[in-house]
């Protein structure tokens, strides 16, 4: 059970949220892409080990999406921020237990 | 070796005395230090990655290999799952896949010559509405057609199967019917991937445990070897079969893949006299459940949401299941969760695995088993063997290309078929 | 302490209220409780709480949980447990007892009320925070308690602070991320008859705790040598415990047996409480300490360099023997005793530390993994920090050197009758990771999950890779690591962990306004998601067909009326709402008059068709979106994730209103007539309210919006009027109808009705990869606007001959109704050589129509479209029945009807 904190409503439990993958994948102009690219867009997000960029909407709670950086390995929890806004740095690798 | 298939009729259930395990054999595998260079290294030695260097070496000839693993072998999630074998998928290209696997099973332990108390007692997949049993009668007309084993089974016909199971319509979601696979069953996890390591062992495959890959040695898109740990060591070919960590060795590759690698989590009692004999799985309220040999009940819960590489989850998932699980077998109320685990399992789009070839030559990937790959274990090794010992994918795995993303030709197991277990 | 009866394996027993079970029975001279699961050997009490291996019992009165240990069960009036030989077993009648779960969000929580756990909660609360402390004994102490001591008073102050919450009986189960601990409060089980019945027996606390401080204390651990199995052979520390603590007074010699000074401790209290002490044999060269020193003064023999060998029993299985063996010379005598109590040194519970991924470190000072942590978040104190208190001076010491007949006998894990030899058998089979050991020889995995196994394990694997004097290194348990622990930390019963989220609680149950008029009707429910909706309405006698006939008919021919409430309702509103539906939908809203209503069709962005419903323009800006039943709340999800994260440009509000408004479906050729009746301020004339129009009306004062939308193509009128007034209208509607032969009918009506017409249900006609091509309604499919999923079309297999289309399909026998989901073949396909028989599509629906007086389905077939006329088969469970294919729509394919 993740605490996440919702820009909005503060400190939650997980349950909560949905999740939304990786953040800042932005919807491109489907006509100026070839197949490969376009799938590119519907089907890789990604997925990698430490920190990650993400998309989070607190569902049962505002019912706004957020961006959140966390951990995939330790599962910390890095700064949360809204959509369309400068991505705050990722936290330290360091930082990791 | 003690023939254990048969030791559960229904009349045999009751009280009964813990059997002890037979012995293991005196030696199981070899620790090597990789060699300069093989004809092929299969990275993830984990039950797929086993399996296929013994199908390489079997099948193929192809003995001048290693397994390359990062931790312990075999691990990662044949370690963690909770060994349902099934064969009953409703796509064609799943069933034939999961068929031929379930085929391989019924002759593993003599092909392998090793006890893996596989167990053919059954897997009942139960319908709880009207939608569910619409969906769920369609696979059972699925398989009728693609040869695979299956009946349908009304509430009371479930309750004959399996007596404490809960039929009444004061539950929730009332049971309305469920699929039967009499061929299904389990198997004992570990002992799958030893004797897969054993065999291949003996064959004179080369197994090397804490090694991580850390790169691909890639030339013009074509691969010569990996970078690891202890060293480089060359290859003619390369197999990915990394399970939860594929996306991170095809990254270190030079391409992406759709895998998401999310938590799944199980949990395990102790040992019961025995009161279940079918495993019982329902997509709709979230059971997966079987009692094996030994006597201790071994449930699945569902995957967390996000992706992680903890191998652990939340434990709100654990109480949401075992909620269903005795609105299902009001007689677990008593029993205990001994212990609780997660392993990564990885997620493709559609939910069916990726096998075959890569952007890269000469390297091939293994992944995308998400919920349902131990039931896969021989016929995933089996046809990523094919693969990499002929350079094109056998009949049954060409329709899991890594390509069916860019045709559109997804094979979407979790739309109609709902469980992916 | 007052006396109690209560019964162990059918005898009756005397014991003290509040006392562990098993001192109960060590005192009536129960030393051999039980036998081994696998060897059958018998097996008696070894340790003082959940790390007992051994007496596991099952409770046959309150709830019967399986498998408890006798250690942990406080005995009072009315208990009665029998012994298991490590296999559990499941009563069959219903449980009675009640569970509850509960949240909790502290400052500071502190698990173990141990004396560092009591420290840390005075220092926690003299800085101003508020402390949860809980702890898995019925008395705050810990280890002071096993010594028969008290807290000291400043402490106990600390206990009755106002900012201090203690719970005794609770037991920390696991800890999890963002410092999540679950634990487990038993509440009535101690309390035996006298507890009250609805007092819930076991609470859950989900906890959250800015810090968690872990005091979780030590287990004192076994050594490994032959026969260490035996019933008198226990820890020093347990031993001295019942002795000293509950009065069990069964045991004339004992031999205590040493790696650090716990041992000469141990033995000073066994002797203080009469036990003659034969002698303590000490593993290390020389030892210093009080302890040591006041056991030498008592006259108790002290052997250095030796240890025990191994042991044997008298007739009756019972400890009789022990074979010292002096660990230089490695010379063997024997000496007499009922008691071995045996000190291997201390492991501090680092369960919850590793549970969250924190390993554990070596310390050789210690002869033990410590956990030494210390953030803002979790701090860890007490034994698992290293705090032992002093003078233990511990021995790296697991037992001495024991041949292969010796190790069979050489427990590691006594619940799983794992020993020595299966361990050396392991590593001779080439597995080398703790890991691969415990799971060739199951060490730690039973009930106790290897609490006092886990460490002789990790200890055994070094002795076997001890260094060798060619100069190989030998390896140290910090090369070997502790075994992974894992959730939880004790058992936890199913039923605590379900709580109450069962039957009516598992799911919330969603019913309509309506749903008391169904249920007083007699209406058949089906489940749809989490609604029950009404699936027909029989009439005494009636079965389920003959009912859906009733109901079709009356559809078609008189009228009928139906509770729409269900379908999803999402208000949408703002400038942009317009241009934001061309984007969701894949036809076009921007051009919908005001009043006026449009079927929409919905794809996700790879194409695929996602939900459908009508959309009605209530005005410029403003728009009612309805959507699948079950589609309601994915639909609304999916509008805010495009409006939040891709569209921020755009002004546009949605807003879920499904149970704001209720809806009442009247349907057939007298429904303009029967509502006539009751709405009199518009005219429902097909010239002045047109099909697919809204108009905004009263009934009985009571404001209705009322469309002419049909999904039964009869004349029809949705009523839609806010929740709390539909069970007014509908009884008007009702009362009016009833000159009019009203009847209600349910979703299998509405099915029958709408695959008349060739109607798609999103979810049963579809399967999750059909676009809207497949289903025949390119039409709906915009070619001058973008939208989601359009790029998708393009796609190679998205477009490719040979995907399935939706069709009709008539059977050759009129009374064959074919089975949902039945599939479908070309005309007497047979099997290959593989026994498979190639498909070209399924059934997605099939019904008898009572107005066709026939059965017809609709189907995916394989280039459907172009396959009019051609007969299938559809091998069914042994019968083969033939069918033809046809368009989908079956009936009033000019659309007359609906006018």
């Amino acid at each position: 059970m993740l605490y996440i904190p919702c820009p909005h409503c503060g400190l939650r439990n997980e349950n909560e949220f949905h999740y939304g993958a990786e953040a800042g994948v932005a919807y491109p102009d489907p006509n100026e892409l070839s197949d490969s690219e376009w799938a590119e867009y519907l089907h890789i997000r990604a997925n990698p080990k430490g920190w990650l960029a993400e998309r989070w909407v607190h569902f049962a709670g505002c019912g706004k999406w957020f961006n959140l950086w966390r951990n995939t390995v330790t599962h910390e929890i890095g700064p949360a921020y809204l959509p369309f806004t400068k991505q705050p740095k990722a936290p330290q690798e360091g930082s990791e237990k | 070796m003690t023939n254990t298939k048969d030791t559960l009729s229904p009349g045999a259930i009751g009280r009964r005395k813990a059997a002890p395990l037979p012995e293991q054999p005196p030696q199981l595998w070899k620790t090597v230090k990789p060699k300069k260079a093989y004809d092929a290294i299969i990275v993830g030695g984990g039950g797929h990655g086993l399996s296929t260097a013994y199908y390489l070496a079997k099948n193929h000839g192809l003995t001048n290999l290693a397994v390359v693993e990062k931790g312990w072998l075999a691990g990662g999630n044949i370690a963690r799952n909770t060994t349902i074998i099934r064969s009953n998928y409703l796509w064609d290209e799943s069933a034939a896949i999961y068929e031929h696997s379930l085929k391989l099973w019924e002759t593993l332990e003599e092909d392998l010559g090793y006890e893996m108390f596989f167990s053919q007692r059954g897997v009942l997949t139960l319908a709880h509405s009207v939608s569910d049993v619409r969906s769920k009668r369609r696979n059972f007309y699925a398989n009728a057609l693609n040869a695979v084993d299956s009946e349908w089974l009304t509430p009371a016909e479930v309750k004959k199967l399996v007596p404490i199971i809960n039929i009444s319509e004061d539950v929730r979601y009332p049971v309305h019917g469920a699929t039967y696979q009499p061929r299904g069953g389990i198997a004992k996890h570990d002992w799958v991937a030893w004797g897969y390591a054993k065999a291949a062992s003996d064959l004179g495959v080369d197994i090397i445990q804490g090694t991580e890959v850390t790169g691909f040695d890639i030339r013009n898109g074509k691969v010569y070897g990996v970078k690891t740990t202890q060293g480089d060591i060359a290859a003619g070919k390369v197999g990915m079969v990394g399970a939860g960590h594929s996306a991170l060795l095809a990254n270190l590759a030079g391409f992406s893949i759709p895998i998401q690698s999310r938590p799944l989590q199980a949990l395990v009692s102790p040992l019961l006299e025995q009161v279940l004999n079918t495993v019982v799985m329902s997509g709709a309220v979230h059971v997966y459940v079987s009692q094996a040999h030994k006597g201790e009940l071994v449930m699945g819960a569902g995957t967390d949401a996000f992706n992680s590489y903890a191998q652990r989850g939340g434990f709100h998932v654990i109480e949401h299941q075992l909620a269903a699980a005795l609105e299902l077998f009001p007689i677990f109320s008593r029993a205990q969760v001994l212990r609780t685990w997660g392993g990564i399992v990885d997620i493709a789009p559609d939910a069916s695995p990726i096998i075959g070839r890569t952007p890269v030559e000469n390297l091939f990937i293994n992944c995308g088993w998400g919920t349902g790959g131990f039931k896969a274990t021989p016929g995933s090794g089996w046809v990523m063997a094919y693969t990499m010992a002929n350079g094109t994918p056998h009949e049954l795995n060409r329709p899991f290309a890594l390509d069916r993303f860019v045709t559109g030709h997804l094979i979407d197991e979790h739309g109609a078929a709902g469980v992916a277990h | 302490m007052s006396s109690i009866r209560f019964s162990f394996d059918d005898k009756i027993y005397t014991g003290n209220q509040g006392e562990p079970m098993a001192a109960a029975l060590l005192r009536n001279g129960l030393l051999h409780i039980t036998n081994s699961t696998y060897r059958g050997r018998p097996r008696g009490v070894i340790g003082l709480g959940v790390e007992e291996p051994n007496a596991l019992v099952q409770l046959v009165t309150g709830t019967k949980e399986s498998m408890r240990p006798a250690t942990v069960i406080e005995l009072a009036e009315g208990i009665a447990a029998r012994s298991l030989t490590g296999v559990g077993s499941l009563p069959e009648d219903t449980e009675e007892a009640r569970y509850d779960k509960t949240n909790r969000y502290v400052d500071i929580l502190i698990i173990g009320a141990g004396l560092a756990g009591l420290t840390a909660a005075d220092e926690a609360l003299r800085a101003g925070h508020e402390v949860l402390l809980i702890d898995d004994q019925p008395v705050p102490g810990g280890h002071l308690r096993q010594l028969g001591q008290d807290v000291p008073s400043p402490l106990q102050n600390t206990l009755k602070h106002t900012n201090l919450t203690y719970l005794c009986r609770c037991t920390a189960t696991g800890l999890y991320d963002q410092n999540y601990v679950v634990a487990i409060e038993r509440r009535s089980e101690h309390l035996g008859n006298a507890a009250p019945a609805n007092r819930t027996r076991i609470r859950v606390w989900h906890i959250r705790a800015d810090k968690v401080v872990l005091a979780t204390g030590a287990f004192q651990r076994p050594l490994l040598f032959a026969n260490n199995d035996r019933p008198g052979i226990m820890l020093s520390h347990t031993a001295a415990t019942y002795v000293a603590v509950y009065g069990v007074k069964i045991f004339n010699t004992a031999v205590v047996v040493t790696v650090d000074n716990q041992g000469y401790r141990d033995a000073l209290r066994l002797h203080q409480a009469g036990v003659k002490v034969q002698g303590v044999y000490d593993a290390r060269p020389a030892a210093n300490g009080p302890g040591v020193e006041a056991t030498k003064a008592a006259g108790i023999p002290v052997r250095f360099r030796s240890t025990v060998l191994d042991t044997a029993a008298n007739g009756e299985g019972l400890l009789q023997q022990v074979t010292i063996q002096d660990l230089d010379t490695k010379e063997i005598f024997q000496t007499g005793a009922d008691l071995l109590a045996v000190s291997g040194g201390w492991t501090p519970v680092a369960d919850l530390a590793t549970h969250i991924g924190i390993k554990p470190t070596w310390s050789a000072a210690h002869a033990a993994f410590l956990v030494n942590h210390a953030t803002e978040k979790l701090l860890t104190t007490g034994m698992l920090a290293g705090d032992f208190g002093g003078d233990d001076d511990p021995a790296m010491f697991f037992g001495p050197s024991l041949d292969t007949e010796q190790a069979r006998s050489a427990f590691i894990d006594l619940q799983r009758d794992s020993t020595l030899y299966d361990l050396q058998r392991a590593v001779g089979a080439g597995l080398s990771s703790i890991e691969h050991i415990k799971r060739y020889t199951t060490i730690g995995t039973a009930h106790d999950q290897g609490k006092t196994s886990g460490m002789l394990t990790i200890g055994a694997l070094c002795q076997l890779n001890a260094a060798t004097q060619d100069g190989k290194p030998g390896l140290s348990p910090a090369d070997v690591g502790t075994l992974s622990f894992r959730p939880p930390y004790v058992p936890i019963p199913f039923a605590a962990l379900a709580g109450r989220e069962l039957g009516p609680l598992s799911d919330p149950i969603r019913v309509t306004a309506l749903h008391q008029w169904h249920v007083a009707q007699g209406a058949v429910f089906e489940d749809v998601g989490q609604w029950k909706r009404p699936w027909y309405f029989p009439r005494s006698g009636e079965k389920m067909e003959d009912a859906v006939k009733r109901e079709c008919l009356a559809a078609r021919e008189a009228v009928a009326v139906m509770d729409a409430s269900t379908l999803g309702k999402i208000d949408i509103q703002g400038p942009d709402a317009a241009v934001f539906l061309d984007r969701i939908y894949t036809n076009m809203f921007s051009t919908l008059p005001e009043g006026q209503c449009r079927y929409g069709l919905m794809c996700k962005a790879d194409g695929i068709v996602f939900d459908d419903g009508v959309t009605t323009r209530l005005g410029k800006n403003h728009f009612l979106m309805t959507t699948t039943t079950g589609g309601a709340a994915r639909v609304l999800a999916w509008l805010e994730e495009w409006l939040q994260t891709e569209s921020p440009e755009l002004q546009v509000y949605c807003t879920s209103v499904t149970e704001h408004i209720a809806t009442i479906a009247l349907v057939g050729p007298k429904s303009r007539q029967l509502l006539q009746e009751l709405v009199t301020d518009i005219d429902l004339s097909k010239e002045a309210f047109p099909f697919m129009h809204t108009r905004e009306a009263t009934i009985d004062g009571i404001p209705v919006r009322i469309a002419r939308i049909s999904f039964s193509g009869e004349l029809a009128f949705e009523i839609n009027v806010t929740w709390g007034y539909a069970r007014h209208i509908w009884e008007r509607v009702w009362a009016i109808g009833r000159a009019y032969e009203l009847t209600a009918y349910g979703t299998e009506t509405m099915h029958v009705l709408r695959a008349e017409k060739g109607y798609v249900i999103v979810g049963q006609d579809t399967d999750g990869t059909q676009t809207p091509h497949d289903l025949n309604m390119s039409w709906i499919v915009s070619k001058k606007k973008e939208f989601i999923g359009k790029r998708s079309f393009q796609l190679p297999w998205l477009q490719a001959a040979g995907r399935q289309q939706l069709v009709g399909l008539l059977p050759d026998n009129v009374n064959d109704i074919i089975p949902e989901g039945a599939y479908i073949t070309a005309l007497n396909a047979t099997p290959d050589a593989f026994g498979k028989i190639p498909h070209i599509g399924f059934v997605t629906s099939a019904y008898y129509s009572p107005t066709l007086k026939r059965s017809f389905a609709l189907a995916l077939i394989a280039d459907g479209l172009t396959r009019m006329g051609e007969v299938v088969s559809l091998p069914i469970e042994g019968k083969l029945l033939s069918a033809t294919i046809c368009d989908a729509i079956f009936i009033d394919k000019e659309n007359l009807r609906r006018d």
